[in-house]
């Protein structure tokens, strides 16, 4: 995904005001044809529910306080399960892209297990931690360490060569070298890692808390499931999605702000 | 001529006087007091990368404020040289000494890329080049003066990404130039120009060489280049200094004319000759 938005656009003059409405064209016009769909009666509504009744469910769940728990317990998961995991990954990656020792010491390591699929490892996790919240944080930790470590190398391993000559050369020191030349020059991949490891927070959150868990909306949405309410279930999913994509808007604002100085970001 | 022979009684006046230098650097800007060059002895250089002895024996000496060229055949060890020089690589035998004792900041290199950082607005690349200097008070100020100095004080807000090429080399040159380098080594600088870029750049070249009166030492292809602008040329051939020109005419040069034109040839045509040499001792 991020290789081709992260391609230089070209850019077609656009009206300024339409220009932020454009994307949720589609969004909206998928649920009007979804609330036809159901209102005739050409969905019947106990597989899918009108987007009203979803939008209701949402209401009384806002009401009685249980929606706000559980996406609350979520977003506290996913985040300290990727602070934890992220963190870990990217000490890793500048590590071993910066020392060879270290590198020889662990990336093959690092690398046999990242062939082992995280989510394989449920059974064990709840062996170990039970349905307890660290049993979620290990597999959010562990599902988004790889993509951050693995492109933090990449970034550190791939700048210019003769950049960290041209800074050798004018005297920089390797805190600055590092600050000046490195850093940077692995940042556009470093943001590559980043929003691939936003998409695996979610979806390992959404299937541990499915399988193994007492709270969050990944049990939100079992729970209504044990209760045929699939105005809930729906309403869930939609609930995903909407995080998922808040967690990668801001991950883009952040690459906007920080990678001006790329043509890709470039404003003409 | 003229300006060699300047320099040279400069050169001679600084070892008189050994605070003569200091005074000099100080108040370089004064067209006064261009000496500012570095001379340079290079003795018994050899340099061997496993079995391969790529420079085989280098001798010269080449005098403070001298703009000397280094052309040859490609692969025949210019770049290597040019980074012993700079002190990039360590020799495998032999030595370089300069004139005088030498900080870091008095000795650049450029080289045909510009080596610009993408992520540093044009200004702060420039202040890169202060080296350890590169917190004084008046940095900004220093690297200003040498944006303005090759040309681009309007872009010092810009990121090198919208620079054409040839702005990008100048960006560079300023960078090289705003420690104010005793020693300035150019590695086929306006080698990927297009040609009228080059000119101006080598015009660009001349100038400030003229104005600052560092050594300038400068590799390349092209053999036109090196006689409009070197007061001297060096052929390298099997590692070793062939032959020696010296470019016995004034400045400012008019290209295409006919001392140059003369010049340009017989040194083609040593250099022609010297690789069927090498291919007869193969
Ligand atoms: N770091 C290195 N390790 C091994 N061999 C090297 C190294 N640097 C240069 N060489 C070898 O030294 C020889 C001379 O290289 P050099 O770059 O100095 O040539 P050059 O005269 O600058 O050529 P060109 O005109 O093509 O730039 C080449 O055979 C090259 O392969
Ligand atoms: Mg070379």
């Amino acid at each position: 995904m991020s290789l081709i938005d992260s391609l230089p656009r070209v850019r077609a003059p656009r009206l300024p005001r339409a220009d932020g409405l454009i994307p949720w064209i589609v969004p909206l016009a998928i649920i009007v044809i979804w609330q036809l769909a159901c209102v005739t009666g050409f969905v019947p509504a106990r597989v899918l529910p009108a987007p009203t009744d979803v939008a209701l469910a949402g209401w009384k769940l806002l009401l009685s306080g249980e929606l706000i728990r559980n996406i609350w317990v979520s977003f506290w998961r996913a985040s300290i399960g990727f602070l934890i995991g992220g963190g870990i990954g990217f000490a890793f990656g500048l590590a071993n892209g910066l020392s060879q020792l270290s590198a020889k010491l662990t990336d093959t390591t690092l690398q046999m297990v990242r062939n082992i699929p995280h989510l394989a490892l449920i059974p064990l996790v709840i062996l170990w931690f039970g349905i307890d919240e660290s049993a979620k944080l290990f597999l959010v930790a562990l599902g988004v360490f790889f993509p951050i470590y693995l492109n933090t190398l990449h970034g550190i391993r791939t700048v210019d060569p003769q950049l960290i000559e041209m800074g050798r050369i004018y005297g920089m020191t390797d805190g600055e070298l590092f600050r000046r030349v490195i850093f940077p020059g692995a940042l556009p991949s470093i943001f590559v890692g980043l929003r691939f490891a936003l998409g695996i927070m979610w979806l390992t959150l959404i299937v541990a808390e499915t399988i193994a868990a007492s709270s969050g909306l990944g049990y939100m949405a079992m729970q209504a499931r044990e209760f045929m309410l699939i105005d809930v279930v729906v309403l869930s999913i939609l609930i995903y999605a909407l995080l998922g994509k808040l967690a990668d808007s801001a991950s883009r604002a952040l690459e906007r702000l920080t990678l001006s100085w790329h043509p890709a970001f470039q404003k003409h | 001529m003229q300006e060699v022979l300047r320099f040279r009684s400069l050169d001679a006046a600084a070892v008189a006087r050994p605070d003569f230098v200091e005074e000099a650097r100080r108040f370089h800007r004064s067209p006064d007091a261009p000496a500012r060059g570095l001379s340079l002895t290079i003795r018994g250089l050899r340099k061997s990368f496993g079995d391969n002895e790529v420079l085989r024996g280098i001798d010269v000496h080449i005098p403070a404020g001298q703009f000397v060229a280094i052309v040859g055949r490609s692969g025949c060890g210019k770049s290597t040289l040019l980074r012993l020089i700079a002190g990039l690589e360590k020799p495998t035998a032999g030595s370089i000494s300069f004139g005088e004792e030498a900080r870091a900041e008095d000795i650049r290199v450029m080289f045909q890329e510009p080596r610009l950082l993408p992520w540093a607005r044009v200004l702060s690349n420039v202040e890169v080049g202060l080296g350890r200097e590169r917190s004084s008070a008046d940095a900004q100020a220093r690297a200003e003066k040498a944006l303005v100095e090759v040309g681009l004080g309007d872009k010092r807000g810009q990121w090198p990404s919208v620079l054409s090429g040839g702005q990008k080399q100048r960006v560079a040159l300023a960078r090289a130039l705003v420690s104010q380098p005793r020693v300035l080594a150019f590695d086929e600088p306006l080698g990927a120009l297009d040609a009228l870029t080059r000119i101006s750049m080598q015009r660009l070249l001349e100038r400030v060489w003229r104005d600052q009166g560092f050594t300038a030492i400068l590799v390349t292809h092209d053999v036109s280049e090196a006689v409009a602008l070197a007061d001297r040329v060096l052929v390298i051939e099997n590692g070793r200094i062939a032959h020696d020109f010296n470019v016995d005419i004034t400045r400012p040069r008019e290209r295409g004319s006919a001392g140059l034109a003369a010049l340009e040839g017989a040194i083609l045509k040593n250099l022609l000759e010297g690789t069927e040499d090498t291919s007869d001792d193969l």
